[in-house]
């Protein structure tokens, strides 16, 4: 009888042990789709590295086009499909509504972290009480202005965009008599893509115009303050912006700036420390202000990006726990410091190592806090469509292809088509 | 009795033997007829019937039937008023067919024009030409993307080189945005296409070309006739099926364009054509089914170009003359 529980004994034994080991010492292999811009890739890779050494699992970084657009339509048709290759994917904060079907709920996992980060992105990545990404960086855009040339010319940081358009038209042309002949005043994101939509909500915004489609669902976006701001865009493009910015995306947009080609720029913090690089022929000569006002005071639109787990992935608690590791206060604090990247952690905007090394990031938390969300959460499923039927009428308003009151029409009619009984 | 007997037996002999051919034919043709229904025929029925469904990505297997609401659909607002919905209703679908029908006309016809200069040329006998005609290749052998990418860096507003070129000799006084202004998106798109696509177009009519005997051009110049009437006479119309069956290879390339497009000028409306159309409503969207039902337009509006083309061609494609 006795001798019976010997083998028994000893299974248990052999699984507990097993059990134990594979708890702990067998390393997976994971991969991280990831979009970049700058030195996002690189300083993901070094993140990776420390987590590497920790666990002991590996993981594989799949690059993406910089456009969140492009993004967006591969990832959907890797989730849609099910594909277990992918662990983890940097989502942007609009997508959450869209992909959560496919991702995985990080509450339980996250809820020790969670209560560190801004309560506002939580929500934002939460839908039906679940939290389908844990926030990696936070975005609100700057007017980066060069400090040197306004000092020179005796002019003023811009207020509101009148004052820019002025300042930037005479610094340009002071500028080009001076033989510079391919200064530009000003340039953003003016190509037909999701940029163009943060960028043209922020004008439409200053100037008292809404948010295209409002909180409660109702579509605004055709009103005289909205077409007058698209108007005042119109007007730059050919005189203090090139013609080509209606095809720059960030980069495009950073490639002239840092080359010192241009007065100001519209762009996401995480130009700040790569214009201060070594390399950069506007190092210490520039400096960055709010956005200006069309009236209606300042506006910027909400960014970010996240970390979520894809549902598919063959590893989830390893995919949960990189992700958590990348979203963590040392991960974020390095991305701070080193790319000026905002971080979703509150406690990191008094720390002084991120003060010292980037100096916008503290006095940003202000202008992040009070930033306009684009209307992914009103519009639902239906946000992409509503997106791009905006920049669509934009983008063609300031290329000259129909007038901004023509294409603004078109455009309601579009979103309440899009909208039938309700957006869903 | 005897001889009918014989031949009685020699028919039955030989259509056995032929029945035993076509046996065979069909035995050697069934791997590459399944792989094709398989990887083409099974993919098309499925995007035709998403295309009469409400399917959406993230749920295909719920797709419920509901008819051709995807092409045309009188939604009634419920007080006597109402609009038509649908593809069919659609105008930027309408403007995608235009701009690939308009793509595609002039793509193809300047290609047909440069290959068949290009084929003439390294048709005629000079020193090195072997080494020319493969040098001609290479914007063909570039894959799109890339050749596309290096396209875009050669277009950019401030850093391309064509616009240095054209402001140092001075065709033009300030540099154009050439992928991104309203008025040139297009001319990009040709001028890379045509580009890329004309090495292809001579190397088919180089081939029609050496197939004409050289004797017909000997004739032709002991009588004294004009070179430029003898390519209109002679060689124009002996090289006309091989031209015609490369411009239906090209027609249909160009026909369904999209990498080129959505790497030079992805969401410009003066350039999105059909494919990126049924691209971004399929997966950019949450409109799988209004996708599907573009899709399959676009393969009807490809269809019905292709066989109006071979009518009015009079391409043969059974093998003969």
């Amino acid at each position: 009888m006795k001798l019976g529980y010997g083998p028994a004994a000893l299974a248990v034994g052999t699984m507990l042990v097993t059990g134990l080991f594979t708890g702990s010492a067998l390393a997976v292999d994971l991969a991280i789709v990831s979009g970049a811009v700058g030195d996002d890739i690189k300083m993901l890779r070094s993140n990776l590295d420390r987590y590497e050494k920790e666990t002991g699992n590996t993981v594989k970084i799949v690059e993406m086009p910089q456009s969140t657009t492009d993004q967006f339509g591969q990832y959907r048709l890797w989730l849609s499909a099910g594909n277990a290759d992918i662990d983890v994917y940097r989502t942007d904060v609009i997508w959450a509504p869209q992909l959560a079907n496919h991702l995985l709920d990080l509450t339980e996992a996250a809820k020790d972290v969670a209560g560190a980060h801004f309560p506002s992105i939580i929500e934002s990545q939460t839908v039906d009480g679940k939290l389908v990404a844990i926030p990696m960086f936070t975005d609100a855009p700057a007017l980066y202005y060069r400090k040197d040339l306004l000092e020179k010319y005796g002019a003023e940081p811009p207020k509101t965009w009148e004052e820019l358009t002025a300042t930037a038209q005479m610094v340009q042309d002071k500028e080009r008599e001076a033989g510079n002949g391919d200064f530009h005043g000003f340039v953003f994101q003016g190509a037909a893509y999701e940029g163009l939509t943060c960028d043209a909500l922020e004008w439409v915004k200053s100037h008292g115009g809404g948010q295209i489609v409002e909180a409660d669902g109702t579509i605004s976006i055709n009103n005289p303050d909205a077409i007058k701001a698209i108007n005042t865009a119109k007007s730059w493009i050919g005189t203090i912006s090139p013609e080509g910015v209606l095809g720059y995306k960030e980069e495009d947009a950073r490639g002239v700036w840092q080359t010192g080609s241009a007065a100001f720029m519209r762009n996401w913090p995480y130009a700040y420390s790569l214009s201060n690089s070594d390399d950069s022929a506007v190092k210490g000569k520039f400096d960055v202000a709010p956005l200006p006002s069309g009236g209606d005071g300042s506006a910027a639109t909400l960014g970010g990006w996240n970390l979520a787990v894809s549902k598919y992935s063959k590893h989830p608690d390893e995919a949960i726990g990189l992700a958590l590791f990348l979203a963590s206060e040392e991960s974020q604090k390095r991305r701070a410091t080193e790319l000026s990247r905002l971080p979703t952690i509150e406690a990191l905007y008094d720390d002084p190592d991120v003060a010292a090394a980037q100096p916008i990031i503290p006095s940003w938390k202000e202008i992040f806090l009070n930033a306009v969300p684009r209307p992914s959460a009103p519009t639902k499923k239906d946000y992409n469509e509503v997106s791009k039927e905006f920049w669509t009428a934009v983008h063609d308003s300031l290329s000259g292809n129909g007038d901004t009151e023509a294409n603004f029409k078109k455009l309601e009619a579009k979103l309440k088509r899009l909208k039938g009984s309700g957006w869903e | 009795m005897a001889a009918s007997d014989t031949a009685t037996a020699a028919r039955s002999r030989r259509s056995n033997l032929k029945a035993e051919r076509i046996r065979s034919s069909w035995i050697f043709l069934a791997p590459m007829l399944l792989v094709l229904a398989f990887v083409a025929g099974w993919p098309l029925l499925k995007t035709i019937w998403f295309g009469f469904t409400d399917a959406s990505l993230d749920a295909l297997s719920s797709a419920d039937f509901i008819g051709f609401n995807n092409y045309l659909e009188w939604v009634d607002y419920g007080d006597g008023d109402g609009e038509w919905y649908g593809l069919l209703a659609d105008p930027d679908w309408w403007q995608a067919v235009y701009n690939t029908v308009f793509f595609s006309l002039v793509s193809v016809f300047f290609e047909t024009i440069f290959g068949t200069i290009v084929a003439l040329v390294l048709h005629a006998e000079f020193k090195g030409r072997g080494f020319v005609r493969a040098a001609v290749l290479i914007p063909w052998a570039i894959p799109t993307i890339v050749s596309a990418k290096m396209w875009a860096w050669m277009m950019n507003d401030q850093f391309g080189i064509l616009n240095d070129l054209f402001l140092h000799i001075g065709v033009i006084s300030q540099p154009i945005a050439w992928t991104a202004s309203a008025d040139t998106a297009m001319i990009a798109v040709l001028i890379v296409d045509i580009w890329k696509t004309t090495p292809f177009m001579a190397l088919l009519i180089l081939a029609g070309l050496q197939m004409i005997p050289q004797d017909i051009y000997e004739a032709a110049k002991i009588d004294g006739i004009n070179p430029v009437k003898v390519f209109f006479r002679v060689t124009l119309p002996l090289i006309k099926p091989a031209l015609a069956v490369a411009v239906i290879f090209r027609a249909l390339d160009a026909l369904r364009v999209f990498d080129l497009i959505y790497v030079l000028t992805p969401n410009n409306s003066q350039t999105k054509t059909m494919s990126v159309f049924a691209q971004e409503n399929l997966f950019q969207f949450d409109k799988f089914a209004y996708g599907s039902a573009a899709s399959t337009l676009l393969f009807l509006v490809i269809g019905v170009i292709t066989i109006v083309y071979l009518k009015i061609a009079r391409v043969d494609l059974e093998g003969g003359r």
